[in-house]
């Protein structure tokens, strides 16, 4: 049982809180939580009862105040739908009441406490804590496999790690998950009362669900140690695992229902009259781009944050063999960070282009309108994670004696990624001065002006993810010296297939992008991606079939990384978590004043777009914070592992 | 050549490039862009020059032997007062008050209202379509003298800001600020759906929401002197000429 990691001690010690806990803020924050939901069920039976909606819209379509869309009288579609409503009702159907037509005293108001701020701010940190927490059990789930089939022992040891650092993180999930619901409640109950006159049953689910989750993970990781026989518990172990992240999946997606429902509705009429059919609310149009972008996400920000806590350990060891530990447990996080990263540029463009495709207003909002500034930065802080993590695998060819042979490449990979981040970043709409405006003639730059479309972005970012993973491939061949005879040709092959990649890639942005119709330019991504998928895939393979009986060429020596490379693990995360804000504030923002677009309009006294500075200022000040409150975790996780140790 | 210098000498070289068009050709390169590839370059080559300790120490040694070694304490000395000296100069050159006026961030295309009064009826622009779009496959020959009323009406009432080429270059075009637009090129109405033109020939540069910057555009609102059926002629006018197709999303 060579693989088989001790941790009785640590079980027993884990083990003398007994039923204590279930009083943790894990499981105490989801009863919480039910109990919340189930006490919103009684809200709009009072507040926004069948009588008092109907009151209420009665009143406004009397006095002409209701509109639909901003500028539409609908008095007459209203009317309608009261009687439609009243007749469903005597029918003992299944729908709702219209949407709440709202005014600026339905929002209560607590002295000193702006409400957008405080929502903004609790919903930005469960979703970081969150993400964190949704991605770690899946790649734990995935190391512990590894480890259990190579018999590799490391990775059982890394993933129990992994667990252990967002078991505390889990906690502040639900706390800051239950603070989210109940400044939701203080603030905006008709809002509220609205979403679960439409997603009741799903926010009971979702409360069963955290329940689940919450006992998944305890069992799962209390039980690591004593479960670890290699055999039937293993098994079993495996298995609570994959609950805990089936659990914890349908979560999200029932959370991401209700956000996307938000911006595109569905399943309810034009006056936002529940139809009856939840999943038909569930699976709006935004629902499956959403799930799929932030799954990606999640998983890359776990790998992320797991690196910059492995690096904050690699910084602080005084062993060796700590530093080596920790050295191997950053680049397996850093793997999966970029790993994850490659793909989420192609899940945000399919989620944009929905956004687009739903409504001209908000696609153009997003990135053409006042919040296309953002994007800017947004490209910027892009640009800083791939190019930390090709650093970080460039220092890493410093861990093999053979890595010197591959070094003369990387200013040729750096060349290449710098012009793809010249084009990536080069906006469409440009910041002028009064001058250069003159000198131009106009918002574009005429040379520079075919940069800003999303041909060219799209080409730019193919490219970034092709030499990325070249830095990766560089690196793994630097501990690496092939047997095959055929290696050079196979090698060969690899160049011209990356080489033909390219100019595909670079023949589908120009040509459809700027010289066919323009159809074609969103169309012509798909192909893109798909050579750069083809051809890293391609490559995988070669690169086994030449590596499989490969000698090492003096392998790698697990923690001879320089302190400066653990400084990119901690900048990805850093970016990771600002491109978070930043970008989730942007989605949520494009409603503009509406709660749910187009059918419940905002009129709160604070339904009005904040400034850009304002808004990275919030957001920034909600990264600090929590980078804080991560420090503090890894520290608390560092004085778990010294009582470990002295046992 | 010593790294260092080689950086230096790097950096000059790409901010002289960068300079490049704007002394030739009169098409400068925007400062803020500027700003942003020097930036990214310079990390970039930092990055480059820095992924072995003896590199490193290499880059940095001449930086650290200046800082450190009491030899060179008049040099350390000198640069000293002239690297703050040379930030206020910066600081100065970049808030001095001058003729220049603000930074614009003027959205050229912005993000229009879900829907608009005119004629005397509401357009919902997420579903609004040029009623004259579909003669195009239907009854072309019919398709075709729309379009060429539409050009009457351009050169009746547009061209005069936006050029006989719709290149933006009209008689009156210089007098304006900022400019008309072109309509030529890939990246400027084949981007739009033609209910987004719409909005834009009927409210004008007084319609544009506030972020816009209304005050910004010479634009007319053309509400009051176009009727409905010579907007959309117009438009498919412009998008004939040019060779574009508008936006459509049901493809």
């Amino acid at each position: 049982m060579g693989n088989r990691l001790d941790l009785s001690h640590h079980i027993n010690s884990r083990s003398r809180a007994g039923l204590g806990i279930f009083f943790c803020p894990g499981v105490a924050v989801p009863l919480l939580l039910l109990l919340s939901i189930l006490f919103l069920q009684v809200i709009p039976a009072h507040a926004f009862s069948a009588e008092t909606q109907v009151a209420q819209v009665s009143s406004t379509v009397e006095s002409g105040a209701v509109k639909a869309v901003e500028g539409v009288e609908v008095k007459d579609k209203a009317s309608e739908l009261i009687k439609s409503y009243k007749a469903g009702k005597s029918k003992r159907l299944k729908k709702g009441p219209p949407a709440p037509a709202l005014e600026a005293k339905d929002y209560p108001v607590v002295e000193g406490v702006s409400p957008r701020v405080t929502v903004w701010l609790a919903a930005q940190m469960h979703l970081w804590f969150a993400a964190f927490v949704l991605a770690v059990p899946i790649f734990v789930l995935i190391l512990e496999v590894i480890g259990m089939v190579t018999g590799d022992s490391r990775y059982d040891r890394t993933a129990y790690e992994f667990i252990r650092v967002s078991i505390t993180a889990y906690s502040i999930t639900a706390i800051t998950g239950g603070l989210l619901l109940l400044s939701l409640v203080v603030f905006y109950p008709a809002l509220m009362g609205y979403l679960s006159s439409v997603f009741g049953s799903t926010m009971l689910g979702y409360g069963l669900l955290f329940f689940i989750e919450s006992i998944t993970l305890y069992i799962y990781y209390y039980g690591w140690g004593i479960m670890n026989d290699g055999g039937g518990l293993k098994r079993l172990h495996l298995f609570v695992g994959l609950l805990l992240n089936m659990s914890g999946t349908a979560l999200m997606f029932i959370a991401n229902a209700w956000v996307t429902f938000m911006m595109s509705p569905a399943g309810v009429d034009k006056m936002g009259a529940f139809q009856g059919g939840v999943f038909a609310a569930i699976n709006n149009h935004l629902w499956s781009p959403m799930n799929l972008h932030r799954f990606v996400a999640n998983i890359a920000y776990g790998g992320s944050i797991v690196g910059a806590y492995a690096a904050y350990q690699y910084l602080s060891s005084k062993s060796q063999a700590s530093r080596a530990h920790y050295d191997w447990m950053g680049y397996t996080a850093s793997l999966i960070a970029i790993g994850a990263l490659l793909p989420i540029p192609f899940a945000g463009y399919w989620l944009t282009a929905e956004i687009y495709s739903y409504s001209q207003q908000m696609g153009i909002t997003l990135m053409g309108g006042v919040f296309g500034w953002l994007f800017i930065i947004q490209a910027v802080l892009i640009g800083a994670l791939f190019l930390a993590a090709n650093y970080y695998l460039w220092c890493g060819m410093g861990r093999a004696e053979g890595g010197n042979r591959y070094t003369g490449y990387i200013k040729y990979i750096a060349i290449v990624l710098v012009l793809s981040f010249l084009v990536w970043f080069t906006p469409h709409n440009i910041v002028l001065t009064a001058s250069e405006t003159s000198a131009l003639g106009g918002q574009y730059h005429p040379w520079l002006k075919a940069l800003g479309l999303m041909p060219a972005k799209n080409t730019a970012v193919n490219i970034m993810v092709i030499f990325t993973y070249i830095s990766f491939l560089l690196y793994r061949r630097s501990g690496k010296a092939s047997t095959v005879p055929w290696a050079s040709t196979a090698t060969a092959v690899e160049v011209g297939l990356f080489g033909a990649a390219i100019l595909n890639i670079i023949f589908l942005g120009v040509y459809y992008g700027y010289y066919t119709d323009n159809v074609y330019k969103v169309v012509s991504s798909i192909p893109q991606v798909m050579t750069t998928l083809t051809v890293i895939l391609l490559s995988l393979c070669i690169e086994w079939l030449i590596f499989r009986r490969a000698e090492r060429a003096g392998g790698f020596t697990w923690g001879r990384m320089p302190d400066r490379s653990q400084y990119a693990l901690v900048l990805i995360a850093v970016s990771f978590t600002w491109l978070m804000g930043l970008m989730g504030f942007v989605r949520s923002a494009i409603r503009q004043n509406w709660h749910v677009y187009s059918i419940m309009k905002d009129n709160s006294p604070e339904a009005y777009t904040p400034s850009i500075a304002y808004a990275a200022r919030v957001v920034s000040f909600g990264t600090i914070v929590f980078m804080a409150l991560i420090i503090f975790i890894f520290w608390l996780s560092s004085l778990g592992k010294g009582e470990e140790n002295k046992v | 050549m010593h790294k260092l210098l080689k950086l230096f000498l790097l950096i000059l070289g790409i901010y002289v490039l960068l300079k490049l068009p704007g002394l030739l050709f009169g098409l400068p390169v925007p400062s803020s862009l500027i700003l942003l590839y020097l930036f990214f370059a310079a990390i970039v080559t930092i990055l480059v020059m820095t992924t072995s300790d003896a590199s490193a120490n290499e880059l940095f040694s001449p930086i650290i032997a200046l800082l450190e070694e009491p030899a060179r304490v008049r040099q350390r000395n000198t640069i000293f007062v002239i690297l703050p000296l040379f930030a206020a100069l910066i600081t100065y050159l970049a808030v001095r008050p001058d003729s220049e006026g603000v930074v614009g961030f003027r959205s050229v295309h912005p993000a229009p209202p879900a829907v608009i009064e005119a004629y005397g009826q509401t357009y919902d622009l997420g579903t609004l379509e040029n009623p004259l779009r579909s003669l195009e496959s239907s009854e072309p020959e019919r398709f075709r003298s729309y379009v060429k009323e539409g050009g009457d009406i351009y050169f009746q009432n547009c061209f005069f800001c936006h050029g006989a080429k719709l290149d933006g270059r009209g008689h009156y075009a210089h007098a304006l600020t900022p400019r008309p637009l072109t309509f030529q090129g890939s990246d400027t109405i084949s981007q739009l759906q033609e209910s987004y033109v719409f909005w834009r020939v009927v409210k004008g540069g007084p319609g544009l929401p506030k972020q816009a910057g209304p005050w910004a555009s010479s634009m007319p609102a053309w509400e009051g002197i176009l009727n409905e059926e010579e907007v959309w002629k117009v438009i498919l006018f412009i998008y004939d000429y040019t060779g574009n197709k508008p936006r459509q999303w049901s493809h």
